[in-house]
């Protein structure tokens, strides 16, 4: 009887290639491009410089942040208030401004100020590109000294030495983060969004009640359903997989059958929210937006964007039930750190329990009546 | 005129009967925005750190004191190898480990100068430079509170002033932007399926049948539409300003006026999808799937534009987002005025003519 309906499904999915064709299609050209716009790396902070001191010092100062990685000096202006434009036109991220005098008060008064304004809307990014700036005025500060007094051969003052290590992605490169973490949620859009839609389709055409009379079981008809879109969920992850590989390089540290034994519980699961959405909404518009709601709160929650350690408590909590969170973990596990499949118990565990919550929910409210 | 105010009526009847999917409409955004306007920051707080302490003198016990009363990091174990740090990774347990050497305070009083290492779990790039920005921040804190009495000659501190958010709140960027994408997702999915839902329902033989201009039904099929984004507008931006403490400081008006020409795009791009698809579903998928992902990554308050490469930023321009949040963040929080974001608006304005043009070229009068 599951071999009727299975071979019902498939003929149904294939009769429509067009839809089909999006399904492969979309997922693998917003993999190709996307990853490639995911960098938040700050660097190339743009410098707006207002010098009021037009000495030596300042052009040394100019110089040298000139020379630096992080900065591109974008902008000369006369005044502060000048300046203060190439902001609001998002033209610069900070203003340096050099007083009248610093060279004067700097060798007189043996002190000068120097004065940073940093545009804040992005307030991590902000922070991070002042902290970069005041490293290199305090090199550059250091440099100075050296001219006027030789420094002592040990340092005058503790100077603490801060090395760091960038464990399991030592280049820090963005796309080995970034891929993975936006194939999980392709598929995760490809998969719950065809699920919700299906059921409820056939309840708009109407062609369930005659599946509602024929003597097909509720756990056979939701099992009917629920096979196709798994196997084309295995494909657009294998879509997916290749392009990665050969793509953009990357070859997983741990194995790759660990993905795939995860992916298989994970779908079940997802598939299973889709198919409950389904027999609740009423028409596709409804499935639609529902599917829409979760999927949004998933992808966003999923710790992909937004760090979940810096999300409030109760943000936190919401984190715990949600799919998409577990698999981007687990692939950053597989793919950077290569951790065994006793480090990602959890988190198959959980998806299972879902897996099973779902569907066995999906049977219970879908009822042979309309 | 009277024709396409009947039209206009039939269209809000067709609305307001199905009272579950108006319900859905209205509550979506309200705990979307409520939810992500909360829960989502790029600021840095409780990050959990493990600490091996190889030192255990006054020195380290400061330093790690320091830590420990930081609001970006929650020391959640003390590990004695790098071994057992490199197992906490693995398990997702810390995202940072600091590593103080033996002898930590001998040295910094003997030679003064002492080394730290910082290590970071890397799988996340963004967040792992944000940390060690943080935590060298804090070991210079610490520096600076040891050489206090001691001052240099030639010294050149720099005052730092933050322009717009001194307080460096993460809202301020992620609710223009969640703003944008809700916006423009439920109103562009909305439209998407009311033309081809007719089509699929067999109803547009009917209205084809009639005298009417095809103009007229796209534009009557979006006026209902536009009342409900409208609706939608005001309690997300109430709840933004109210709960979100996002500030406007610039015009209110400019703000509802570039948030009406928005949703006109938003909802013109859905009438688009609608007449160029044969069915729902495709409909459906495009406007979910297709615009989700790049409307989040490409409109700027998740990534920096400007750290895209060059195709990447060309791309960024088509879409509408972009420049939405180009507008409400130069408004609301920067307190610009009309005089800075004439441009972004008429990009709008264009792109709403486009997909209302397109919408009209591509709409059939006969069925197959």
């Amino acid at each position: 009887m599951l071999l009727v309906i299975l071979r019902k499904e498939f003929q149904q999915i294939r009769r429509n290639p067009a839809i089909l064709r999006i399904i492969f299609m979309m997922p693998a050209v917003q993999l190709l491009i996307l990853p490639l716009a995911a960098d938040y790396e700050v660097k190339n902070v743009n410098l707006c410089i207002v010098d009021q001191d037009h000495s030596t010092y300042s052009q040394l100062l100019f110089n040298k942040l000139g020379a630096s990685d992080y900065f591109i000096i974008k902008d000369v202006a006369n005044s502060y208030d000048e300046a203060l434009k190439t902001i609001e036109k998002d033209e610069a991220d900070i203003i340096l401004t050099i007083p009248p005098h610093f060279e004067k008060d700097l060798i007189r008064e043996s002190e000068a100020k120097l004065s940073l304004a940093v545009n804040a809307v992005n307030g991590a990014k902000g922070n991070i590109g002042a902290s970069y700036a005041i490293n290199i005025i305090n090199e550059y500060n250091q440099e100075i000294r050296k001219e006027w007094f030789t420094l002592p051969a040990f340092n005058p003052v503790p100077i603490i030495d801060v090395t760091y290590s960038n464990w399991y992605n030592e280049g820090m490169s963005y796309t080995l983060f970034m891929v993975p973490g936006i194939l999980v949620i392709l598929l995760t859009l490809v998969g719950s969004f065809l699920a919700a839609l299906n059921i409820v389709h056939e309840k708009e055409v109407g062609t369930i009640e005659q599946i509602n009379v024929s003597p097909i079981k509720k756990y056979q008809f939701i099992l009917g359903k629920l096979i196709p879109f798994w196997v084309i969920g295995f494909i657009v992850l294998t879509i997916g997989l290749l392009i990665s590989r050969f793509v953009y390089g990357i070859i997983p540290e741990g194995n790759v059958g660990l993905i795939y034994l995860f992916a298989a519980v994970y779908l079940l699961a997802l598939l299973g929210i889709g198919l409950l959405i389904s027999t609740i909404a009423e028409s596709q518009q409804q499935a639609m937006f529902i599917s829409f709601f979760f999927m949004l709160i998933f992808i966003l929650m999923g710790g992909l964007y937004t760090s979940i350690d810096s999300m409030p408590y109760w943000a936190q909590v919401i984190t715990r039930f949600n799919p998409v969170r577990y698999f981007i973990e687990v692939m950053r596990m597989i793919v950077m750190k290569d951790s065994s499949i006793s480090d990602m118990r959890n988190q198959l565990l959980i998806i299972g329990i879902m897996a099973v919550v779902f569907n066995t929910w999906a049977v219970l409210v879908y009822r042979k009546r309309v | 005129m009277q024709q396409f105010y009947v039209f206009v009526k039939k269209e809000f009847y067709h609305i307001f009967r199905d009272k579950k999917s108006l319900l859905i409409i209205f509550a979506l955004p309200i705990a979307q925005m409520l939810i992500f306007g909360f829960a989502l920051t790029n600021e840095i707080k409780n990050t959990e750190i493990a600490i091996l302490d190889g030192a255990h003198d006054e020195a380290s016990q400061a330093l790690i004191a320091q830590f420990e009363a930081s609001k970006y990091f929650e020391i959640k174990k003390t590990i004695t190898t790098t071994a057992e740090a490199d197992m906490a990774f693995k398990a997702d347990e810390i995202k940072l480990a600091l590593i103080i050497p033996p002898n930590f305070k001998a040295e910094l009083a003997h030679s003064n100068s002492a080394r730290i290492q910082i290590l970071a779990d890397a799988t996340d790039p963004n967040t792992a430079t944000t940390l060690e920005v943080y935590a060298g921040a804090i070991v210079r804190d610490y520096q600076n509170g040891i050489t206090n009495n001691y001052r240099l000659p030639y010294s050149i501190t720099a005052e730092i002033r933050m322009l717009y958010n001194p307080q460096l709140k993460g809202a301020y960027l992620f609710v223009p932007g969640v703003m944008g994408m809700i916006l423009l997702l439920i109103s562009a999915m909305m439209t998407s399926i009311s033309i081809v839902r007719e089509k699929e329902l067999n109803t547009m033989e009917i209205i084809l049948a009639s005298p009417l201009k095809p103009i007229i039904l796209i534009l009557s099929k979006a006026v209902p539409y536009m009342v409900i984004s409208l609706i939608n507008v005001s309690t997300i931006l109430i709840i933004s300003v109210t709960l979100l403490d996002l500030p406007i400081h610039g015009s209110l008006m400019l703000v509802m006026g570039v948030s009406f020409l928005f949703i006109t795009t938003a909802l013109s791009l859905g009438l688009m999808i609608s007449n160029i698809t044969d069915s729902q579903q495709t409909a459906m998928f495009i406007s979910l799937m297709g615009l989700m992902l790049p409307t989040l990554i490409l409109s700027g308050f998740m990534f920096p534009i400007e750290n895209m490469p060059y195709p990447m930023q060309l791309l960024s321009n088509i879409v509408p987002t972009k420049w939405f949040f180009i507008i409400i963040k130069d408004v609301m929080i920067k307190g610009l005025g009309f005089a800075s974001v004439w441009k972004e608006i008429a990009i709008l304005f264009g792109m709403t003519l486009l997909f209302l043009g397109i919408s009209w070229k591509k709409f059939k009068m006969r069925l197959e």
